[in-house]
């Protein structure tokens, strides 16, 4: 069996798979939102009746449940999520289409970082194991994990905008300075998380028999590490990686809310909040289809990684 | 093998120090930014009453927090301050306001009132035009209040145009909106009848509701006439840039009547929801003008800004509400009454929400005009006789420290309801032994509790006016009325309440309003605790603006100085 068709028929499978998936995502997520009390045009000022069912009509919510559904379905095969009810000029395609390049941004490059410097600093940390070095870095990346970043973020703007003046204290613009302070927050606790993670496997592979093999052979120890011990020990970073990325790069809640930025992460919590049916749709179905994709993206990148793991098994 | 090793003390305790720092926040952190700031010259006026060029700042660029992103820049589908304070820039009504807040011409120079209040005549200025230099005419105002009215706008603020004669009826589907009461008589004259007097018609007409679109522009655009490059208005400002909950940009629009006195070049609106973000990009100069400040930090503001802070009256009503219809609070308005003056809402105001709220006895806040607030005897005496007179009712009504009164007080999640809700719970344990459970709910589910009636208690309400009239908030209370969550019913309070609606003399309007909030303090269905204010910062530079409780602050009126010692003092946002 070649490499091709192996990918080829995992692929197919992959993709077969995500229709039945996403179709339940869909169900799932269209019966929960209306399940929840109150309506997306609840406010305190209570609407005279015949205006509720003027709006009602309007955005087709006094139609059937079922009648609803299967006019959903049918305009999500088009890739038309609708209209926002909370913003009301935009259609939910517009706002993710405003939002997500935004959250890509700081979340991508927020994981290189975090994937970069992890890495590197997991590595030296392994090569000198339990010197002082090791204890001090890996010190601070507990802490990286285990401080939340509504704590860091504030600290972090205080600092450098508030003081110093380097940076602005919020807002977004597309340039680096606004990109800077958030996109640190984010990776502090993926550096911390893949160093944690790639120590740990790396101390793992160095002390498994094909190491020692090739030290035996009297290979150079940057040979050893590079080329044979790096692989194997990337794989629960890779694994790791998939859905860390789908969560960073469609934004993060707390830190958009802190550094005012308008990205994504914002509109599962408000369009939850505001019973915006159609708009939390849009963003759990986007959300569900990236990390689909980035798990296939990790299996493959497995594969290529770790020769012991064959298609079919995947 | 992984090894696990434990964490190093050294890392511990850097850990330690820089968390910390952190949970010191605002509260503990030394205003460095402070010395920073410049100071603004002092104002030299013009005979004109405008403020001389020597005194402005050459950058006449406002930047204004506006709390969230607007639901929408359609002025007929608005509702909400943030929307509001937009469109309040980008279009003109047929009145404006003021600075201080009182009514003033807008699109219209000046109106007639017939003398049954129920016609009104409006003479449109002849020099005012849309943004795109077409001209405004009287037929734009028609069509504008026959769209916003219209089912198949399905506005929900079109219930502010209720008064205006079939407007229900168009509402509804019963009758097009042909025949609502709105007409132009010739180019630049509009007449509205009225289905009713309506002594506050005029403040209305500062509403969105009421705003004119351009006819054209919305009929080749449909729902994307509010996009910036589409959007054509009649105010002081156009719109440039609209960056979905990242800032809305607004430059002059010299095509404005009155555009000769608009003084600020643009505006940049921001939807900054994090009440302390918003306070560092003020501290660190990006903004001119947030939208509110943390609940929790007044004093801290107080010593470090007290140039900035800025407090005033707004015509709002903080209150708790009974559910009448359901035990224990279905016949007794002693244990109410109880309940109520049990409360040390000095204490409250002071301990709690400390930002200046006057404690409140009434439902309708100070501020009206010449409305004379009713204040209940009781209002007069000193807490310990409150709390006296508390005690006595409560036992009356069969309670005591072996048979407590237990009740749940309902609130929607935020910090501020949670203490004050915290604060009148105790306070009732300790005057009259009451135990009370706190149970907060998320927004959309507390609304439905609340009008449902079968769960609630207490509950916390509230009220902001929506136009400055005692009967905004009257009406809350009328038998039928979607807003009634109270279940309050009294036919007395009801004719009362019809004969406002009809009345036209202004003296005997305004006594009988006073009797309505009479009869109702009398009957204790809600548990008035303290009037709003605004709170917020303002950089001293930016003038023009004045405090008015509607809380209403028109961008047109604004400017900024020049520093003392620069001569562009204010630095550009991100």
């Amino acid at each position: 069996m070649t490499l091709d068709q192996g990918l080829v028929r995992q692929l197919t499978r992959r993709l077969l798979g995500v229709v039945p998936t996403l179709l339940l995502l869909i169900t799932v997520v269209f019966f929960l939102v209306r399940v929840a009390p109150g309506g997306p045009f609840d406010t305190e000022k209570a609407l005279p009746p015949e205006i509720q069912a003027n709006l009602e009509a309007k955005y087709h919510l006094d139609e059937p449940l079922l009648q609803q559904y299967f006019r959903y379905l049918g305009q999500i095969l088009v890739l038309d999520f609708g209209p926002s009810f909370q913003y009301k000029d935009w259609t939910v395609n517009e706002l993710i289409a405003q939002g997500f390049p935004v959250s890509l941004t700081i979340g991508g490059v927020a994981m290189l970082l975090g994937f970069v410097f992890g890495v590197g600093i997991g590595v030296g940390a392994a090569l000198r194991q339990n010197s002082a070095a090791d204890f001090t870095t890996m010190g601070f990346a507990m802490l990286g994990v285990s401080i939340p970043n509504f704590v860091v973020a504030p600290v972090l703007i205080l600092l450098f905008a508030v003081y110093a003046g380097w940076l602005p204290a919020g807002g977004w613009d597309w340039s680096w300075r606004s990109a800077v302070l958030p996109v640190v927050t984010l990776a502090l606790p993926v550096i911390a998380y893949i160093a944690r993670l790639m120590r740990g496997s790396m101390i793992e592979v160095l002390h498994s028999n094909f190491i020692r093999t090739a030290r035996a052979k009297g290979l150079p120890e940057r040979q050893v590490i590079l080329r044979h011990a790096l692989k194997p020990a990337l794989l629960p970073v890779i694994s790791y990686m998939g859905p860390a990325t789908a969560a960073l790069i469609t934004g993060s809640v707390v830190v958009e809310r802190i550094f005012s930025i308008p990205g994504l992460g914002s509109y599962f919590v408000q369009g939850a909040l505001n019973r915006d049916y159609t708009l939390v749709m849009g963003v759990v179905l986007f959300y569900g289809v990236l990390i689909i994709a980035l798990n296939v993206v990790v299996d493959l990148l497995y594969s290529i990684l770790n020769p012991k793991i064959a298609y079919e098994e995947l | 093998m992984i090894s696990r090793r434990p964490v190093p003390g050294i890392g511990l305790a850097l850990g330690v120090a820089l968390l910390l720092s952190a949970c010191g926040g605002e509260g503990e952190s030394t205003p460095i930014d402070r010395a920073h700031r410049a100071q603004p010259v002092t104002p030299v006026f013009t005979d004109a009453g405008l403020p001389d060029p020597s005194v402005l700042a050459e950058e006449q660029v406002l930047h204004r927090d506006n709390g969230e992103e607007p639901q929408t820049l359609d002025p007929h589908l608005a509702e909400g301050v943030p929307a509001g304070n937009i469109l309040r820039d980008l279009f003109e009504g047929l009145t404006a306001e003021s600075p201080d807040g009182r009514v003033v011409p807008g699109a219209a120079m000046r109106w007639n009132i017939s003398r049954d209040a129920r016609t009104y005549t409006f003479y449109l200025r002849r020099e005012a035009t849309w943004s795109n230099g077409d001209p405004l005419r009287a037929e734009d105002f028609v069509y504008s209040f026959r769209r916003s009215v219209d089912p198949r706008t399905a506005s929900n603020s079109a219930n502010m145009l209720l008064p205006i004669e079939n407007a229900h009826d168009v509402l509804v589907g019963r009758e097009t909106p042909e025949l609502l009461g709105v007409e132009a008589l010739d180019e630049y004259t509009l007449q509205i009848r009225l289905s009713d007097p309506t002594p506050y018609f005029l403040a209305l007409l500062t509403h969105s509701s009421t705003f004119p679109v351009h006819r054209a522009s919305v009929e080749q655009h449909g729902a994307r006439f509010s996009r910036p490059g589409n959007l054509v208005s009649n105010g002081a400002f156009v719109l440039a840039d609209w960056q979905v909950r990242s800032r809305i940009v607004l430059t002059r629009n010299d095509r404005y009547w009155n555009a000769a006195n608009t003084l600020l070049q643009r505006v940049v609106y921001y939807p900054f929801e994090d009440l302390s973000a918003s306070l560092k990009l003020f501290r660190s100069g990006n903004l001119h003008w947030t939208y509110e400040v943390p609940n929790n930090q007044f004093h801290w503001l107080e010593q470090h800004y007290p140039d900035e802070l800025v407090v005033s009256p707004w015509l709002g009503s903080y209150f708790f509400g009974f559910n009448l219809t359901r035990e224990p609070f279905v016949a007794d308005p002693q244990l109410r009454l109880a309940l109520v003056l049990a409360i040390d809402r000095e204490l409250i105001t002071e301990k709690v929400t400390q930002f200046g709220e006057q404690p409140s006895f009434s439902l309708v806040p100070p501020g009206i005009g010449e409305y004379e607030t009713q204040v209940p005897e009781y209002a007069g005496w000193t807490q310990a006789e409150r709390n006296e007179e508390a005690r006595r009712l409560y036992a009356a009504a069969g309670y005591g420290m072996d048979e407590p009164l237990r009740i749940e007080i309902r609130y929607n999640t935020s910090e501020n309801h949670k203490k004050v809700a915290l604060a009148i719970a105790s306070l009732w344990k300790q005057v009259l032994g009451v135990q009370a459970t706190l149970i907060n709910e998320e927004w959309k589910v507390f609304l439905q509790n609340r009008s449902g009636r079968v769960l609630t208690q207490v509950f916390r309400a509230g009220w902001i006016g929506d136009y400055a009239d005692p009967y905004s908030f009257l009406q809350l209370f009328r038998t039928n009325d979607g807003q009634n969550d109270y279940g309050y019913s009294n036919s007395l309070y009801d004719s009362l309440l019809e004969q406002v609606a009809s009345e036209r003399i202004p003296g005997r309007r305004r006594r009988l309003m006073q009797e309505a909030e009479r009869v109702l303090l009398e009957e204790v269905p809600i548990i008035p605790v303290y009037t709003y204010v605004t709170k917020r910062l303002v950089d001293p530079h930016l003038r023009g603006w004045d405090d008015n409780v509607m809380d209403h602050h028109y961008s047109k009126h604004m400017y900024l100085l020049r520093s003392q010692n620069a001569p562009t003092p204010v630095a550009e946002a991100p």
